[in-house]
């Protein structure tokens, strides 16, 4: 398994590890539940070294990047962020990202650790013109800080101003002790919080730093995964893949059908055809987990799957996410989830599960 | 509750036994590995087991998990407490985490379970 540059700080916390994507990654620090709560009342700290970073730089960067990635990109000022998608030649999810515009002739690209050489290779094997590509991703560590707190955290580490002045989805440079980061308020619990990116010599230090004040707890992959679960946030592997197109999961805002871009023939086809599932959020009548795998019966016929269950700690129930017949798919509606063994009644909600982030 | 008066098996259940009556639980290296405890399917009262019959599950996070029962014998109560705080079995199962009791009908059963020094042993084998 790879490791990243905390790994050392993981162990000497005693956290739980856990092979994730070919990572030795923390699941928990002192339980998940805790950590998820800590979360959303006052700051988490994550080690995200193990996500990509690609850099697409030249004078054809912008045009390259609007023909490679779903979401517009020809009107991002520089330091704005975008939630988007990779799309394959059949219009299917390859991956999530986000699209970071440094300036016109310089993007950073944000992807999932699980995809980061099938990405490099797509990218790379389309990208044409004067512009050139670089995977920075064993270079650059990622530390999410997210949270309440985590405005009041960052602005005695970084300045004040300079927080309080990154709007939602964007981002700044700024120096924190030696290190250059790249400073954006994104992040995938559902609470303000910021993304830091900096060269990864500096990891070990900014961790130390970050864990001196009192607000900030350590938070693992597995309060990471009930904190996005929460707020319905697609996991990609999970709830996308190469087989969904953005619509089907609900996410057709990310995609701008004004532009040409690669797989969108494919995805107006798909549109035509569409008949099909949605995915939807559901909330259990209880504690018992609908794991990915069970079926869906709404009055008594078959009508999906779920590709997401989990624990809620905030609602103190199972929740998930579930692609659902379009018909079936309502505000409150009822569902029996089953895995053949166990049944379990919920209600399907839009997202985020959680009301009122 | 003194750890040394139970029986261990091999799943990780402790059983304490008063004359015709056992308390059964799980131990505090079950617990550890399960992680964050969401939710118990308890046994039903009344409901008449033999020993190793899956007699409740135990879902967290992570996984779900089934426990055995270490006795035969019919189960004449059931911890309420856990339906609606079932981490108490993280925070205390050897005692506000007890999950049921059974009036026994095999007592000599528990001779083939270990002592508090053999599971020790047994966990450090383990490792």
């Amino acid at each position: 398994m790879k490791r990243t540059a905390l790994f050392e700080k993981h162990i000497s916390l005693g956290a739980k590890m856990v092979d994730f994507a070919g990572w030795d990654m923390p699941v928990y620090y002192t339980g998940i539940i805790e950590e998820h709560l800590h979360t959303r009342s006052l700051a988490g700290l994550f080690d995200i070294c193990h996500m990509g970073e690609f850099f697409i730089e030249g004078k054809d960067a912008s045009k390259e990047v609007e023909r490679l990635v779903s979401c517009r990109i020809a009107d991002m000022p520089d330091g704005k962020c975008r939630y988007g998608f990779l799309l394959s030649r059949d219009g299917g999810i390859m991956d999530d990202l986000i699209v970071f515009k440094i300036s016109q002739n310089e993007f950073m690209i944000v992807v999932n650790a699980g995809t980061i050489g099938k990405d490099s290779s797509w990218i790379s094997g389309n990208i044409k013109g004067d512009v050139s590509f670089f995977d920075r991703s064993g270079s650059i560590a990622k530390i999410d800080v997210q949270g309440p707190s985590s405005p009041s955290v960052m602005g005695r580490l970084a300045g004040k101003e300079a927080i309080e002045n990154i709007g939602r989805y964007s981002f700044i440079n700024v120096k924190i002790g030696p290190a250059d980061v790249l400073l954006a308020r994104t992040g995938y619990t559902g609470e303000i919080g910021y993304e830091l990116f900096f060269d990864a010599g500096y990891a070990s230090g900014m961790w130390d730093s970050l864990m001196r004040f009192d607000e900030i707890k350590p938070v693992g992959l597995g309060a990471r995964d009930t904190l996005r679960l929460e707020m319905g946030y697609p996991l990609y592997g999970s709830d996308i893949c190469e087989q969904v197109d953005p619509f089907e999961a609900g996410l057709g805002r990310f995609v701008y059908m004004d532009k040409d871009f690669i797989g969108k023939e494919a995805l107006l086809a798909r549109i035509e055809k569409e008949d099909k599932k949605i995915l939807m959020g559901f909330e259990c009548d209880g504690r018992r987990i609908a794991r990915h795998g069970f079926r869906i019966e709404v009055e008594g016929i078959e009508s999906g799957v779920v590709t997401s269950g989990g624990f809620s700690p905030s609602l103190k129930k199972a929740i998930g996410l579930c692609y659902v017949d379009k018909k079936a798919a309502y505000e409150g509606g009822k569902i029996i989830l089953t895995d053949g063994n166990i049944s379990i009644e919920a209600k399907l909600t839009r997202t985020p599960i959680l009301k009122n982030k | 509750m003194n750890l040394k008066e139970l029986k261990y098996t091999k799943d990780h259940e402790w059983v304490k036994l008063q004359g015709e009556e056992a308390v059964i639980g799980i131990t505090d290296h079950a617990q550890s590995e399960l992680g964050d405890i969401t939710f118990i399917d308890l046994p039903r009262l009344g409901q008449k087991v033999k020993q190793s019959d899956g007699i409740a599950t135990i879902e967290s996070v992570k996984a779900a998990s089934e426990v055995y029962s270490p006795v035969s014998g019919e189960v004449f109560s059931v911890n309420d407490t856990l339906v609606d705080a079932p981490e108490t079995v993280n925070t205390s199962p050897y005692e506000d985490g007890w999950i049921c009791k059974i009036s026994v009908s095999g007592a000599k059963e528990l001779d083939g379970l270990m002592d508090h020094a053999g599971y020790e042993e047994y966990l450090r084998e383990l490792k």
